[in-house]
C-alpha cells in the first residue's frame, strides 16, 4: 500500500512538473508538430468570421488565420477555428487552447499590459456607433437620455457607453448579454431602444435583422476601436510572425502584388518586390519559416485590399467604405513599416 | 487490494501495525497528504504560469474603478466610483435574490403538483403527470429561453405600456409600479410587525397548551394574521401614515421612476421555480407514497377526516423522506440560477465571472471566489435544512 501511494505521488509530481516545461517550448513548434493552427475566432459576425451553410469559415479576421497557416504550412485551410465569445476569449488564449485571436478584439492599454497578452497589429480601424429604429426619430445618441441599450457583457463598448452617457450627463439603462447573438435578439423584440457595437459590427448585423431598412446607425462614432490579432505575451518569436503576416499583406498592396499577379511578381526588378516575395535576402528564415512565407500569403489568401474588399468592402454585402482602412498612401491609416 | 503486508516487522510493533484503527488513521493522513500535494502542486503551478506570463495576479482589482453600468440592482451601484469589489455584491445580492424567492415559490407549485398528482381526481393528477413529465425531461436553458420570449413577446413596448390601476404600468421593459418612500417615522410600523410577530408566537404556544390542556381549540391562523396585520396598520395610521410613493412617468424612451421589475428576473424566477417544482413533485409524491397505508386508515378510524389526517399524520412522516433530496432540490435552484447569464439577468456569474473576470482577465482569482460563494451558500443551505431534517426525524424512545 505504502508503494502504491508513493507511486502515486511520483506519477503526480511528474505529470504536473511534465506539464510545466512544456509550456515553455515556443508556440511555432507547438503548431508545426500539431500541423494545425488553432485559431480562436468569433461567434459569428458577417464579414470578420462567420462558417457558412457548409462550415467554412469565411471574414477578414478568418483571412488573418489562413494566412499565418499559409505562411507556416502553404496551406491556408490548415486552421482549425475555436468560435469564443468575447466573455471567454481571453482566457482561452491564455491557457493555451488557441494559439492565436482573431476575432474584432480592441486593443487597449489594460489588454495588453495586465492579461498577458500582446497585440500584433490593426487589421482594422473601427468604432463604436449605435444602431436606432429609423421610428423612433432619433438622429443623435445625445437624443438617447433614458433609453434601454443592448450591448454585449465584457466588451469595450460596454465601458466606452458608460464613460460617454455619463460624460454626456445622460440616463440611460444598459442590458448586458453574453452573446452577441442575443443582444441582438433582444433588441429586435424591442427590449433595447439601441443596439451598440462597433460601427462594423452595426452594419453586419443589421443585415441579420427582419427587416434592415427599418434600423438606422447614428453618426456619432464614441471611441477609438483599433481591432487585431493577440498572441500570448512572452513569445517574441510567435509574435514576430503574426506581426509580420499583417505587414507582409500590407506592403504587397502597397507595392501591387496582388494573388492574380504574384507569380509575374517573382520576375520583378524592383528590390522591395524581391525582398517581399523572397528572391532576395533571408526574411523569412529570420522568423523561423521559409524565405517565400510573403509569397505563400498573397498566393493563398491575397494582399490587405483584396481581402477587405471581399469580404466586407464592395465585393461583399457589407459594402463598408475603405475609410480610415485605406492605406496611408491613399489617406487611411493603414501603414506597414517596410521588409528590410 | 490485498492486504499481506510485504515486509517483516518486529513482534512487539505488529499488534500496533495490525490495529484497524491505527491504519485507518494511516491512510487517511497518507490520503490527505497526496491531496494537499496535488492541490499545492497546481497552486504553485498556477502562481509560476501567471508569472511567467506576466499576467497581473493578487485581489488588488477588488478596489478598482468598475467603470461599467447594471440596471438591475439592489444596492447603489454606477460606472462612476464604483469598484469592482461592488460589482461582486451587485451580482451576488441578484443571485440571493432570485434564488430565495425562487426556493419558496418552487416549493409551493411542488408540493401542490405533487399532492395534486396523488388526488383521485382524474383531471387534476393527469394535468400534475403532464406538468412533471414535460418540465422535467426538457433543458432548463431552454426553458428559459422560452419564458424570456414568452414574456417579452406579447408585451407591448414601451410608449404603448398597458396602464393597470394604481399606478401600474406593463411593457416590454417590465412591470414599473409606484415605488415605496418610506418616512422616518415608519420604523414605529416595522417595530410594531415585529412585536405583532412574538405576540403571535406566544399565543401559538399558550394555546397550544390550553389544547394540550383542555382539548380546546383556538382559531390561531385567524388570530395570527389579525395580529401581524392589524397592529402595525393601526400603528401606521397613529404615526400619521409615513408612507409615499414615487410614481412612475412617462419619459422620452420609457417610464421614468418608480418601481421596476425587470422581465429577465421574471422570465429566470419563472422557468427556475417551474423547472424545480417539477422535481419536488415528484419528491412530495415519493414521500407521502412512503407512509404507511395503514396510517391513513388508522387516522380515518380514530374519525379524522381527510384534511387533518393529511395534515397531522401523513405529511410530518413523509416529510422524513422529504426533506433530504428538497436539500438538493433547493441546491440545484441555486445552482441553476447562474444560467441566468444566458437572458441578461445580471446574476453572480454574469457580473463577475462574465464582466469582472473580463476586464480584468483575472480568471484564476474571479473563478475561485464564485466557486467559494456558491460553496458557502450550499453549505449554508444544506446546514439549515439538516437541522430542519433533525428536528422532523423520528424520535424513538
Amino acid at each position: 500500500m505504502n508503494k502504491f501511494v508513493a507511486a502515486a505521488l511520483v506519477a503526480a509530481a511528474t505529470a504536473l512538473g511534465v506539464s510545466g516545461t512544456q509550456a515553455q517550448t515556443g508556440t511555432l513548434a507547438q503548431v508545426k508538430n500539431r500541423g494545425i493552427l488553432h485559431c480562436g475566432s468569433g461567434t459569428g459576425l458577417a464579414g470578420f468570421g462567420l462558417p457558412d451553410a457548409q462550415g467554412n469559415w469565411t471574414g477578414i479576421d478568418v483571412d488573418m488565420c489562413r494566412a499565418v497557416a499559409a505562411a507556416i504550412f502553404n496551406d491556408p485551410a490548415k486552421v482549425k477555428f475555436i468560435p469564443l465569445s468575447a466573455k471567454d476569449r481571453f482566457t482561452s488564449l491564455q491557457s493555451g487552447e488557441v494559439d492565436l485571436l482573431s476575432r474584432t478584439t480592441t486593443w487597449t492599454m489594460s489588454r495588453d499590459t495586465s492579461l498577458g497578452l500582446n497585440f500584433a497589429g490593426i487589421n482594422y480601424y473601427d468604432g463604436q456607433g449605435f444602431m436606432v429604429r429609423k421610428k423612433l426619430g432619433v438622429d443623435s445618441v445625445l437624443k438617447l437620455a433614458g433609453a434601454s441599450i443592448c450591448t454585449q457583457q465584457g466588451t469595450t463598448t460596454e465601458l466606452n457607453l458608460a464613460d460617454y452617457f455619463r460624460a454626456n450627463n445622460l440616463k440611460y439603462e444598459v442590458v448586458a448579454f453574453a452573446s452577441n447573438t442575443e443582444t441582438v435578439k433582444a433588441y429586435e423584440s424591442g427590449r433595447c431602444d439601441a443596439f451598440t457595437t462597433d460601427a462594423s459590427g452595426l452594419y453586419a448585423e443589421r443585415l441579420t435583422l427582419s427587416a434592415p431598412a427599418d434600423h438606422i446607425v447614428l453618426p456619432e462614432i464614441i471611441s477609438k476601436e483599433p481591432l487585431g490579432p493577440v498572441v500570448r505575451h512572452g513569445d517574441d518569436l510567435w509574435l514576430d510572425i503574426v506581426k509580420w503576416t499583417h505587414y507582409a499583406m500590407l506592403n504587397a498592396e502597397e507595392l501591387g502584388v496582388s494573388k492574380a499577379n504574384v507569380d509575374e511578381m517573382l520576375k520583378s526588378e524592383n528590390p522591395e518586390i524581391k525582398r517581399l516575395l523572397g528572391t532576395e535576402g533571408k526574411y523569412g528564415e529570420a522568423i523561423g519559416l521559409t524565405n517565400d512565407w510573403a509569397y505563400r500569403i498573397v498566393k493563398l489568401v491575397g494582399n490587405y485590399g483584396e481581402v477587405f474588399e471581399k469580404n466586407v468592402g464592395q465585393g461583399s454585402l457589407l459594402k463598408i467604405a475603405r475609410g480610415q482602412n485605406a492605406l496611408w498612401t491613399k489617406g487611411g491609416l493603414q501603414y506597414a513599416p517596410p521588409i528590410r | 487490494m490485498s492486504s499481506i503486508p510485504t515486509e517483516t516487522v518486529q513482534p512487539g510493533r505488529a499488534s500496533l501495525l495490525y490495529d484497524p484503527k491505527i491504519r485507518g488513521y494511516v491512510y487517511q493522513l497518507a490520503l490527505l497528504a497526496v491531496v494537499a500535494f496535488l492541490i499545492w502542486s497546481a497552486a504553485s503551478n498556477a502562481i509560476e504560469n501567471l508569472r511567467a506570463q506576466k499576467i497581473a495576479s493578487g485581489f488588488g482589482f477588488w478596489h478598482n474603478a468598475a467603470g461599467f453600468d447594471v440596471n438591475q440592482k439592489l444596492i447603489p451601484f454606477s460606472a462612476s466610483g464604483s469598484t469592482y469589489g461592488q460589482a461582486f455584491y451587485v451580482g451576488l445580492l441578484n443571485t440571493l435574490l432570485v434564488a430565495s424567492i425562487g426556493i419558496v415559490l418552487s416549493t409551493f407549485l411542488g408540493f401542490f403538483v405533487g399532492v395534486a398528482r396523488l388526488s383521485p381526481n382524474w383531471v387534476l393528477s393527469k394535468l400534475a403527470m403532464i406538468y412533471v413529465e414535460v418540465i422535467r425531461n426538457l433543458p432548463l436553458l431552454l426553458q428559459l429561453f422560452f419564458w424570456y420570449n414568452a414574456v417579452l413577446k406579447p408585451l407591448p413596448d414601451a410608449r404603448n405600456s398597458i396602464a393597470l390601476p394604481g399606478n401600474i404600468f406593463l411593457n416590454n421593459r417590465g412591470l414599473i409600479m409606484p415605488n415605496p418612500q418610506f418616512g422616518p417615522a415608519f420604523q414605529a410600523v416595522v417595530i410594531a410587525f415585529f412585536l405583532a410577530a412574538a405576540a403571535a408566537v406566544v399565543f401559538y404556544i399558550w394555546s397550544k397548551k390550553q389544547q394540550e390542556r383542555t382539548g380546546k381549540q383556538y382559531p390561531n391562523g385567524l388570530i395570527t394574521l389579525a395580529l401581524i396585520i392589524g397592529l402595525p396598520l393601526i400603528v401606521y395610521f397613529f404615526a400619521g401614515q409615513p408612507l409615499s410613493f414615487d410614481l412612475p412617468q412617462q419619459g422620452r424612451f420609457n417610464l421614468t421612476g418608480g418601481l421596476q421589475i425587470y422581465p429577465e428576473f421574471v422570465a429566470l424566477l419563472i422557468g427556475l421555480t417551474t423547472y424545480t417544482a417539477g422535481f419536488i413533485a415528484e419528491v412530495v409524491r415519493a414521500g407521502i407514497l412512503a407512509v404507511s397505508r395503514g396510517q391513513t386508515e388508522a387516522a380515518n378510524a380514530l374519525g379524522l377526516r381527510a384534511g387533518p389526517t393529511l395534515k397531522l399524520v401523513v405529511i410530518p412522516q413523509a416529510m422524513r423522506v422529504i426533506i433530504p433530496p428538497l436539500t438538493s432540490n433547493y441546491l440545484n435552484l441555486t445552482k441553476n440560477s447562474s444560467l441566468a447569464v444566458a437572458i441578461g439577468y445580471p446574476d453572480l456569474v454574469q457580473v463577475f465571472t462574465g464582466t469582472v473576470l473580463n476586464q480584468t482577465g483575472q480568471a484564476v482569482e474571479v473563478v475561485a471566489i464564485t466557486m467559494a460563494v456558491y460553496l458557502t451558500i450550499s453549505l449554508v443551505t444544506s446546514l439549515f435544512m439538516n437541522i430542519y431534517n433533525k428536528r422532523m426525524a423520528l424520535v424513538e424512545r
